[in-house]
């Protein structure tokens, strides 16, 4: 075995990370807010994701510190009504928003995004009939999810295939597309009951399918399907769908 | 020696976390006079066991705690009577003594931590007469506290949890999560998590 990961760090560590732990902790994505860590709760055998956002320098440290707290704070709320309410979310384990970082559990398994790439480029779509079955299948699972969260009130604010993880139960096969539907990455959540937020949430999720999965897109309609059976207010959001639809994310300025 | 010295992830070098349980505790107002008196030998936190679910709750008090010392936020007397507010949901510290600290005439099972930190001994609402080495600390404890001593186990602490309290103490009635699950260690493990979630969410 070489060196431990540490001379990888091209960022400095939050503070909590520089304490000794039995493995280093992992950078698994940067993003412009904040970053993601693969770290230990507790116990060496209990993984978590520890989400950091750094202080910025150009804003003023008043300034600063109130937006990090809040947005952390703000985060872990919505995580916990959601995991409250049964929406399959990571579970809050630890959380220090003064000091910018967040402990989140670990979702074992893949993105939805990456799990429908392989299935595409795999002979498994290859089998005509079944390929419609094993895919509508994880379409209807994740417009369930979604309705879930949007019953509960709140929007996601960046419904993409790669905020959705499939979790993998120990022992399970059921092929790539296998799985529970986890929605990750609430820092761009909000809470919301209207009708013009959680259209905006589908539109964007619609847009990313689009741009990533071209031969997923007509699959949406089986998301949309689902997600109308799944609460009562669904089927005026899915009205609603068809004026973002014909205008974009963006609400008009005019008028 | 039934005092267990419990290693943490990510908890800087020269700490020390021990932990012990007494179950059948007898002298539970004596103890709680010797923290009201602040008698700076009786540094530990004193936790009543009804109150806590498992080891893992348990140690996420601890962690919490031992944070907010090393980023110097104690807004407590010192580390141990953090470790006790870091089990409520509020901020109300009076509040958390009560439930989750000794009680004369109620705490009949206690669990102790001990932290031990690298600093000066007398700084850092440290004692500087307080016990350091486990075996100093578990000949003060056997000495003082009149109960028997048990491992800190998941299985002896269910024994102790007081579940009707702990449910209201987290809010645990009537939450979507926890209906249709008819596994009964899996809808235990869920209530730990809420709980879990609770205490680090506080106050907001």
């Amino acid at each position: 075995m070489a060196v431990p990961h540490q001379q990888q760090h091209q960022f400095p560590l939050p503070q909590i990370l520089t304490h000794p732990s039995s493995s280093p902790a992992l950078l698994i994505t940067q993003g412009a807010e904040g970053r993601l860590y693969k770290t230990t709760h507790l116990f060496p055998d209990r993984p978590c994701a520890l989400k950091y956002r750094p202080s910025k320098p150009y804003r003023h440290p008043i300034l600063d510190a109130r937006l990090t707290k809040a947005r952390i704070a703000a985060e872990a709320k919505v995580l916990e009504r959601c995991w409250r309410e049964g929406v399959p979310v990571p579970a809050v384990y630890a959380m220090d928003a003064a000091n910018g970082w967040l402990m989140m559990e670990w979702i074992e398994g893949v993105p939805v995004r990456q799990a429908i790439n392989e299935y595409l480029g795999s002979g498994e779509s290859q089998e005509g009939q079944e390929e419609a079955e094993e895919l509508g299948d994880l379409m209807r699972r994740i417009g369930r999810v979604v309705g879930a969260l949007h019953k509960t009130g709140v929007v996601h604010g960046d419904l993409t295939t790669s905020n959705m993880m499939l979790r993998r139960q120990e022992g399970e096969q059921k092929g790539v597309l296998g799985g529970e539907v986890v929605l990750i990455d609430f820092g761009l959540a909000m809470q919301s009951m209207s009708d013009e937020d959680r259209a905006v949430d589908l539109y964007v999720l619609e847009r990313a399918f689009a741009s990533t999965h071209p031969r997923a897109e007509k699959l949406f309609g089986m998301i949309l399907e689902e997600y109308g059976k799944s609460f009562k207010k669904a089927t005026s959001v899915l009205t609603k769908l068809e004026d973002v639809r014909m205008r974009g994310r963006k609400r008009s300025m005019l008028g | 020696m039934a005092l267990e010295n419990v290693a943490l992830e990510h908890v800087p070098s020269g700490y020390g976390v021990y932990v012990g349980f007494f179950r059948d505790v007898t002298n539970a107002d004596f103890l709680h006079q010797q923290l009201l008196s602040r008698n700076r030998d009786f540094e530990y936190a004193f936790i009543d066991a009804s109150s806590v679910i498992s080891r893992l709750h348990l140690l996420s008090a601890v962690y919490s705690a031992l944070n907010t010392l090393l980023v110097g936020a104690l807004r407590t007397p010192n580390v141990h009577s953090e470790i006790v507010t870091s089990f409520n949901t509020n901020n109300n510290i009076a509040d958390a003594y009560r439930r989750w600290g000794i009680t004369p005439g109620k705490t009949k099972d206690l669990i102790v931590v001990k932290i031990i930190s690298p600093t000066a001994e007398g700084q850092n609402g440290f004692s500087a007469t307080s016990a350091r080495t486990p075996e100093a600390i578990w000949a003060h404890l056997t000495e003082h506290v009149m109960g028997k001593p048990v491992p800190v186990t998941d299985s002896e602490i269910a024994q102790a949890t007081d579940w009707p309290k702990v449910r209201k103490y987290y809010r645990l009635n009537g939450v979507p999560a926890l209906e249709k699950v008819a596994d009964k260690a899996e809808h235990q493990r869920k209530m730990e998590q809420l709980a879990i979630m609770g205490m680090a969410l506080r106050g907001l």
